[in-house]
C-alpha cells in the first residue's frame, strides 16, 4: 500500500515535468498550427544550458535557481530566433512539411549540442536546499520531486491566469480560432507567434532545466521527450491547456504503475494508451476538430496523370545502366546500388499513402523495419531458407499495417502523422527491448543470403528485380479503379461515399499495402547488409523516407523515384565526406521546405509545365 | 476618405475583380449593391488586404494601401466587418471587443464597451456569454461592436442584413444611422434595396466584378432598368 503511494506520487512527479513541454508544444500549435518537432531539442537545451549556468555561478541557491531560470530564458530566446528565421515563412505551407522543416532543427541542435557539450552524459548538482527526502507512510521521497509536483499545478494556473486575465491571452485565445480575423482587427499576428513562440521554448527549456537534479544530461534526451509530450498533447487534445494537463497526469501515472506491471514495456502500455483514446475522441480528450481554425490556405491537388514521353525514356535509360553497368563494378559500389534500389521501393510505399492516399505518415518505417525483422527472426530461430524469409517479409510488415492502419486511417492530418508515428515507437520499443527474442541495441546478426545469391552482383540483380517489381506494381495499382478510389476518397470522402465507395475500407488496403511494400524493401536491405537493428523502425528513418517523397514532390509519380536516389545519393557522399552529415542534412532539410516546397520533381514539372504549356 | 481604382484581383487562377472603382467621402454611406456571386465580398477583401489586389490603387486617409498587410491597413483605421461575423466563439462578448479594442482616433468619440451596448443594448444583457452560444441577430451586432472598438475612420460593411429578421433589421438601420451621424464613413455591401436605401447616400453597382453603375439614392430608385438589369432577382 505504502508502496503505491509512493509510486504514484513519483507519477506526479513526472506528470509535472511532462506537462511543462507539453503545454509549450500545445500552446505554440494552438495559434500557429504548427507542429513543433524540435521542441524536444528546446528541452534538451534547456538542460545542458541549465548545467553550465549552474556549473559556473557561485554555488547555492541563487546559482542554481538563477541557472535554472537563466538556461529556461536562453532557451526561449532561441525558439524565438528560430520563429523568426524559419517558422515564420512556412506558416502556409502543408503540415508535413512544417513538421520536417522542424525535424531539420533537431538534426542542427543534435550536431551543434554535440560539438559544444560532447558525446559523454553530465552529471548536474542536486538542488540546493532539495536534497534530502521526506518521510511518508514511513517511506523516504525525495524532497526534490516534491517540489517538482507542485511545480506544475503552479506553472498551470500561472498559465491559466495568463491567458484568461491578460489582453495578451485573450489574443492568443482567439488566434487560436481565427488569426485572420485577428489581423483585421489590427493585431499584428507576427508579433504574437513569435511571442507564443518564446512562451512555449521557455516552457520547454524549463522543463529540461529542473531536470538536471534528477536525471543525467544527454543527446537521446530530445527525441525521447518529444515522443512523450506529441503523445500527452495528443491525447489531450491538441491545443487545449486543460487537455495536456490532463494527459500529463495519465501518462505519468501509466509510466509509474506500468512498471509495475509490466517493467520492461511501459512505452507500449503508454502508446497503447493514446491508440485507444485516439480511436474513441479522435481530437483528443479536450481537443476541437481541425478544420474550425481559420486562416491557412488550401490547395487543389494536381491530377496526376501518365509520365510524358521524354520522363519515359530517361527512366529507360536508367534502368538500361542499372542493368549493364553493374558487372563492371566494386562489391562496395553495388551494395551502394542494391540500397539504392531498396531505397526506391521504400519511398514508393510512403508516396502511395501520401500521394493518391492523401494520408499523413510519420512511422513508416515500422513497416521496413518489420519486414527486416520479419526475415531476420525467420533466419535465426526458425532457420529459414533466404526466399522464404524474403516471402515472409511482406506478410509481417502487411498484417500490421493492417492492424496499426485500422486505427490511423481513421484520424487526418496531425492526428494521423502522431498515431503513425506512435505505432513505429511501439514497434521500435518492442525491437529495442525484447533482448532476448530481438537481441536489442545489438540487432540480430549474420542475415547472409543462401549461398546462391551470395555475390554481391547476384543479390543486387534479386533484389532490383524485386523492387523494380513492386514499385512498377504501386504504379499500376494508382491507375487501376483501386487507385481512382483511393485519389476520390482523398479529394472528397463525401463525394466518394455517395457513389459508394468506402473510403473507410480503401485507405485502409491501401495502408496496408503499402506496408507490404515497404516490407520488402526492408527485407532485401536484411540480406544486403547482414544484419537488422532497432534502428531501421527509427524516427531518423521514417523521415528518410519522408525526405524521400517530399524532396521528390509528393504529386509526381516518378518524385519518390527520383528522391529516394537523391537522398541516398546526398547521404553516401555525406556520410563519406563528413562527421557533421547530421548538421548538414538538417539544415538542407530546413532549406529544402524553405525553398522548394513542391519538392524537386514537383519543381522540375512546374518549369516543364511552364515552358511547355499546359497539355 | 476611401478612393480605389483599377482594381483587380483574382482566387487562385480565377478572376474575380477587374478594374473596380469606387469612392466613399468623409461621413458619406455608400452601398455596393450586387446579386449572389457579384463580387462585394471580394472587393471588400481586396480593399482590407485579406484577398492581395494584383493590380490597382487603394488609397485611403491619404496613404496607397494596396498590398500591405491587414493589421498595419486596420491600424490606419479601417474597419473590417465580414459577411460571415467570425466571432470568437469561446470568448465572451466582452472578451470579444478587447479584441478589436485599439488607441482612441483624433476626432472621434472613442468607443467604450459602455457606448456599445447603449447603442446595441441586448449585447449588453449579456457580457459575459461565450460568443458561440448567440443568436445570428445577435452575433452581427458584437460583430460590428467589435471592429468598432477599434475606433475606425471608416469601415466596411458586409450585408449586415443577411439572415436577420425584419424587425432585428430596422434595429441595426438605426444604429448604421446613430454610427453615420458621429461622423463615421461606411461602405456596405448589400443585396437587400430595401435596407440599403433606409442608411445610404450613394449606390455602386457591381456585377460579374465589374462596376456597372454608380449614383446617389434617389437617382437608383429612379432607374427603373437599372435595377431591373442588375439587382432583380
Ligand atoms: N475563396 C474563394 N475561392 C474561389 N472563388 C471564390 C472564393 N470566394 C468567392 N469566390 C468566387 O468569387 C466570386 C465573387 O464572390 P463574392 O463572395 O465576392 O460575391 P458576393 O457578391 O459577396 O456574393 P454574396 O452576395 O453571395 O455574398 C464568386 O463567383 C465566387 O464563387
Ligand atoms: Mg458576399
Amino acid at each position: 500500500m505504502e508502496n503505491l503511494v509512493l509510486q504514484a506520487l513519483s507519477g506526479l512527479a513526472s506528470a509535472s515535468s511532462l506537462f511543462l513541454v507539453a503545454s509549450g508544444l500545445t500552446v505554440i500549435f494552438g495559434v500557429s498550427r504548427v507542429v513543433n518537432f524540435a521542441h524536444g531539442s528546446f528541452y534538451m537545451l534547456g538542460a545542458y544550458l541549465a548545467y553550465t549556468l549552474v556549473t559556473h555561478l557561485p554555488r547555492g541557491h541563487l546559482g542554481f535557481w538563477g541557472g535554472v531560470i537563466g538556461a529556461a530564458v536562453l532557451v526561449g530566446l532561441i525558439g524565438l530566433a528560430v520563429e523568426m528565421l524559419l517558422l515564420r515563412r512556412i506558416y502556409r505551407a502543408p503540415e508535413l512539411f512544417q513538421l520536417l522543416a522542424t525535424f531539420g532543427v533537431v538534426l542542427i541542435v543534435q550536431e551543434l549540442t554535440q560539438m559544444i557539450w560532447g558525446a559523454q552524459d553530465l552529471l548536474g548538482p542536486r538542488a540546493p536546499g532539495l536534497r534530502g527526502s521526506a518521510e511518508i507512510l514511513g517511506l523516504r521521497f525525495p524532497l526534490y520531486e516534491l517540489f517538482l509536483i507542485g511545480v506544475g499545478p503552479v506553472v498551470l494556473g500561472l498559465l491559466v491566469l495568463l491567458f484568461r486575465r491578460t489582453r495578451w491571452g485573450t489574443l492568443v485565445r482567439a488566434a487560436t480560432q481565427d488569426r485572420e480575423m485577428v489581423g483585421a482587427l489590427g493585431v499584428n499576428q507576427r508579433m504574437l507567434f513569435t511571442s507564443v513562440f518564446f512562451l512555449g521554448s521557455l516552457l520547454a527549456g524549463l522543463g529540461g532545466a529542473l531536470q538536471l537534479p534528477r536525471e543525467s544530461v544527454n543527446l537521446h534526451m530530445d527525441l525521447s521527450i518529444i515522443t512523450e509530450a506529441f503523445v500527452v498533447v495528443v491525447v489531450g487534445g491538441l491545443g487545449s491547456l486543460t487537455g495536456a494537463a490532463l494527459a500529463a497526469l495519465l501518462i505519468g501515472e501509466l509510466h509509474a504503475f506500468g512498471i509495475l506491471i509490466v517493467p520492461k514495456i511501459t512505452l507500449v502500455l503508454v502508446f497503447l494508451v493514446m491508440a485507444l483514446v485516439l480511436v474513441v475522441r479522435p481530437h483528443g480528450l479536450l481537443g476541437k476538430p481541425e478544420a474550425a481554425a481559420r486562416g491557412g490556405q488550401g490547395s487543389a491537388e494536381p491530377v496526376i496523370g501518365p509520365a510524358p514521353a521524354a520522363l519515359r525514356w530517361l527512366a529507360l535509360a536508367a534502368l538500361g545502366l542499372a542493368v549493364v553497368v553493374p558487372p563492371f563494378l566494386g562489391d562496395y559500389a553495388i551494395s551502394v546500388l542494391t540500397e539504392l534500389a531498396t531505397a526506391v521501393l521504400f519511398a514508393a510505399s510512403l508516396h502511395l499513402i501520401m500521394g493518391p492516399g492523401g494520408m499523413a505518415s510519420f512511422g513508416h518505417a515500422a513497416y521496413f523495419g518489420l519486414g527486416a525483422y520479419g526475415a531476420a527472426l525467420a533466419a535465426q530461430w526458425l532457420g529459414a531458407p533466404m526466399l522464404a524469409g524474403l516471402a515472409l517479409a511482406p506478410l509481417a510488415a502487411g498484417v500490421f499495417g493492417l492492424v496499426f492502419g485500422y486505427f490511423c486511417v481513421r484520424l487526418s492530418g496531425v492526428y494521423a502523422a502522431m498515431l503513425t508515428l506512435a505505432f513505429a515507437q511501439i514497434a521500435w520499443s518492442v525491437a529495442f527491448q525484447w533482448v532476448e527474442v530481438t537481441g536489442g541495441d545489438n540487432g540480430i546478426l549474420g542475415v547472409w543470403p543462401d549461398a546462391w545469391a551470395a555475390p554481391k552482383l547476384v543479390f543486387y540483380y534479386l533484389a532490383l528485380a524485386l523492387c523494380l517489381g513492386a514499385t512498377l506494381l504501386l504504379r499500376r495499382v494508382v491507375h487501376a479503379p483501386f487507385g481512382y478510389a483511393l485519389r476520390a476518397q482523398r479529394d472528397s470522402a463525401l463525394r466518394a461515399e455517395a457513389i459508394g465507395i468506402d473510403a473507410f475500407r480503401i485507405r485502409w488496403l491501401g495502408f496496408a499495402l503499402a506496408a507490404a511494400a515497404a516490407g520488402i524493401a526492408g527485407g532485401l536491405f536484411a540480406y544486403g547488409k547482414g544484419s537488422v537493428f532497432p534502428t531501421y523502425m527509427g524516427i531518423p528513418r521514417s523521415v528518410d523516407a519522408l525526405l524521400m517523397v517530399l524532396l521528390g514532390g509528393v504529386q509526381t509519380l516518378s518524385g519518390p523515384i527520383i528522391g529516394a536516389l537523391a537522398f541516398t545519393g546526398l547521404q553516401e557522399q555525406l556520410v563519406r565526406l563528413t562527421d557533421l552529415w547530421r548538421l548538414i542534412l538538417g539544415a538542407v532539410i530546413v532549406l529544402l521546405v524553405l525553398f522548394f516546397p513542391q519538392g524537386l520533381a514537383g519543381a522540375t514539372r512546374a518549369r516543364w509545365e511552364a515552358r511547355h504549356g499546359d497539355a | 476618405m476611401l478612393s480605389v481604382a483599377g482594381l483587380s484581383a483574382y482566387y487562385g487562377r480565377a478572376h474575380i475583380l477587374d478594374d473596380v472603382a469606387l469612392d466613399v467621402g468623409a461621413g458619406e454611406v455608400v452601398v455596393l449593391l450586387g446579386r449572389n456571386g457579384a463580387g462585394k465580398s471580394t472587393t471588400m477583401k481586396a480593399i482590407m488586404g485579406l484577398v492581395p489586389p494584383a493590380a490597382g490603387r487603394v488609397r485611403f486617409a491619404g496613404a496607397e494601401i494596396a498590398g500591405r498587410e491587414p493589421f498595419e491597413i486596420a491600424r490606419l483605421g479601417l474597419g473590417y466587418v465580414p459577411e460571415e461575423r467570425r466571432i470568437f466563439t469561446e470568448l465572451s462578448v466582452l472578451e470579444n471587443l478587447e479584441v478589436g479594442r485599439r488607441p482612441p482616433t483624433a476626432g472621434l468619440r472613442p468607443w467604450t464597451p459602455e457606448r456599445l451596448f447603449a447603442l446595441f443594448p441586448s449585447l449588453g444583457a449579456m457580457q459575459d456569454r461565450p460568443g458561440g452560444r448567440m443568436s445570428g441577430g445577435e452575433q452581427q451586432m458584437l460583430t460590428i461592436a467589435r471592429t468598432l472598438m477599434g475606433n475606425p475612420r471608416l469601415i466596411l460593411l458586409d450585408e449586415p442584413s443577411e439572415g436577420l429578421a425584419p424587425v432585428v433589421i430596422e434595429r441595426m438601420a438605426e444604429a448604421i444611422r446613430a454610427l453615420k451621424s458621429e461622423g463615421l464613413s461606411i461602405l456596405l455591401s448589400e443585396q437587400n434595396l430595401h435596407f440599403a436605401q433606409l442608411v445610404s447616400d450613394r449606390a455602386t453597382i457591381i456585377e460579374k466584378g465589374r462596376i456597372r453603375w454608380s449614383g446617389s439614392m434617389p437617382q437608383l430608385l429612379a432607374a427603373d432598368d437599372v435595377r431591373e438589369q442588375y439587382l432583380s432577382v
